[in-house]
């Protein structure tokens, strides 16, 4: 391969609002106060859901959007005052990519690969050689000749990949890459987009609405909810101690722990009178994910746990626990009071009787 | 059937070939242009140009509701001035031309608008310039629909070339209604019929050949 290193450019909104006008003078907001701050170099995934205003957020990073206030700065450079050349130099540096791709049907991998660098005015004699690098590295040296059309979905997005990367930008946009993707396409699809963030060093920025994309990727995480960011900051401190309520919502479809429904419709907000059970959430994070805490508490303190839901899994590469059980209410602040001292967090989600 | 009515068809297929193809390449000419910027001008469209775009897309429509055999009448003075002359084959080319541009630019317009917009959005996040956008994204993706629509216009192309005897075109529609019509010649009206099913059927199956060939939309049934 003959890539260079990109060094990957920062990406700052500083304040960023979105305002649109509809037919009869209401003004909507997609997006209020956005500041953000993406390290260069990092992958960033940003989640909510449909309407939530991310796909507008992306869309300013390259100037297919503009902010009505507030700023955003790429490499230090203001895109949403750009315009003309100036902005045709600043999406030089920028790639996307896109959930349905967007393809060219006339053109082969090879031509798809080429457009950019046409549209950058490089000589032709430079272009043939950038392009079997660029299909190289995204495996589809077999296919060069080939019409998107014939080809599968995971390997469309390889040539959108593909595509973005030809310019050698210094961020690569990704609006819900992997949404129309069977859930074995996508990993290989995310493996390819880590690969090439360590490999080139350049700045991942996505959107999805699935938290799995996050978890398996990206290094920080920023929730959007009715056009404001709610909560962001690196995906394991997000994911194991979530502060707000969208959040919880999305990481209890991939966390794999939602109370069983026999619970979960018997369950009240105040203790039954006659004692009942508690019904607890436990995360185990950090150092102590892998300890045998539950194990301890019926052996040490002689308190009873009921394991209800759980998962042990991997945020990067450290370990991330999460389960829900219940036990007696009689001993239930003791037995949190032992699982925080131990560093666990617990969160009381309600009783049973 | 004299050799003298045969001579006599020869030449006047010849002349609705002439008409019809120096008319489809000037109606292209001029007509493809015209309908790229019609599917490209409106409001927040790339040459955003959108009172240009009203004002145009009114005089296409005001000459396409104008029927053929008027236009012919009606456009004689600019006729003259075009061709020298009003009366003739070569003559008859100006009002088939001016019939077929506004047919061909709504006809590219409509290709054009069938483009996904996702395309465009892509050109623009590459940096692409309108124009690029225009010659190396819209036009390319169009090609199967605009050469379908070019078929269609040159089909009624050959439809129109058999009205212009009215003003002294000559061609396999003037040789039907003179011989065939006026002088009680069925078989010479049928086999004018004839030969313009056998023109149109060709126009048409070549036409929907070249579409299919620059068509990558699908993979070709039996392939894979």
């Amino acid at each position: 391969m003959t890539d260079n290193k990109t060094q990957g450019a920062s990406i700052a909104f500083d304040a960023v609002g979105k305002a649109f006008t509809k037919s009869g003078g209401v003004t909507v907001n997609a997006l209020e106060g956005v500041s953000l701050t993406v390290e260069p170099g990092s992958i960033t995934g940003i989640i909510g859901r449909s309407g939530a205003g991310k796909s507008t957020l992306l869309r300013m990073v390259n100037g297919l959007e503009r902010p009505t206030s507030g700023k955003v700065l790429v490499a230090e450079q203001d895109v949403g005052t750009a315009k003309g050349a100036k902005l045709r130099a600043i999406r030089r540096d920028v790639g996307m990519i896109f959930q349905h791709f967007n393809l060219l049907s006339s053109r082969t991998v090879a031509g798809n690969i080429a457009l950019p660098l046409e549209v950058a005015g490089v000589p032709s004699s430079q272009i043939k050689p950038r392009v079997a690098d660029l299909i190289e590295r995204v495996g589809l040296t077999a296919q060069a000749g080939r019409y998107p059309a014939e080809l599968s979905g995971g390997q469309k997005q390889r040539i959108g990949i593909a595509r973005a990367l030809a310019t050698g930008p210094k961020v690569l946009l990704s609006d819900e890459a992997t949404s129309a993707l069977d859930p074995e396409t996508t990993q290989t699809v995310l493996a390819l987009l880590k690969d090439i963030n360590r490999d080139l060093g350049l700045t991942i920025l996505l959107i999805t609405h699935e938290m799995a994309v996050v978890r398996d990727i990206a290094s920080h995480v920023a929730v959007i909810d009715a056009g404001r960011i709610v909560e962001h900051g690196a995906t394991y401190d997000v994911f194991t101690a979530p502060q707000h309520a969208t959040t919880r919502s999305f990481l209890s479809g991939v966390t794999g722990v939602t109370l069983p429904a026999f619970v979960k419709d018997r369950l009240t907000q105040n203790p039954p009178p006659q004692g009942g059970e508690e019904v607890i959430r436990v995360t185990f994070a950090g150092a102590h994910a892998t300890d045998p805490m539950l194990a301890r508490l019926t052996k040490e303190m002689g308190i009873p746990v009921n394991i209800l839901a759980g998962a042990v899994e991997e945020i990067g590469t450290r370990p991330f626990g999460n389960l829900l059980v219940s036990m007696p209410v009689a001993q239930a602040a003791e037995a949190r009071a032992f699982l925080e001292r131990h560093g666990l967090l617990t969160e009381v989600l309600g009783y049973v009787g | 059937m004299s050799a003298n009515l045969i001579n006599l068809l020869i030449e006047a297929t010849g002349q609705t070939l002439y008409m019809v193809a120096v008319s489809a390449i000037l109606g292209t000419l001029f007509g493809l242009p015209l309908g790229l910027f019609l599917a490209t001008s409106q409001r927040g469209e790339l040459l955003s140009a959108p009172w240009v775009n009203k004002v145009l897309g009114l005089v296409v429509n005001a000459t396409r509701s104008v029927p053929f055999i008027i236009l012919v009448v009606a456009i004689i003075p600019f006729t003259r001035m075009i061709a020298g002359t009003s009366i003739g084959t070569t003559a008859a080319i100006v009002p088939l031309t001016i019939a077929t541009v506004p047919f061909i630019a709504r006809l590219v317009e409509n290709a054009i608008r069938e483009v996904d917009s996702g395309l465009i959005e892509a050109a623009r996040a590459m940096g692409a310039t309108p124009i690029q956008i225009i010659t190396k994204v819209l036009l390319p993706e169009a090609m199967p629909g605009i050469t379908l629509g070019l078929t269609l216009a040159i089909v009624s192309l050959i439809g129109y070339s058999a009205m212009v005897g009215a003003v002294g075109g000559e061609g396999l529609g003037d040789l039907g209604i003179r011989y065939g019509y006026q002088r009680f010649m069925p078989d010479v009206m049928a086999i004018v019929v004839v030969i313009l099913i056998v023109l149109v059927q060709l126009v048409q199956s070549i036409g929907e050949r070249i579409a299919a060939a620059v068509d990558k939309r699908a993979p070709k049934s039996g392939g894979q």
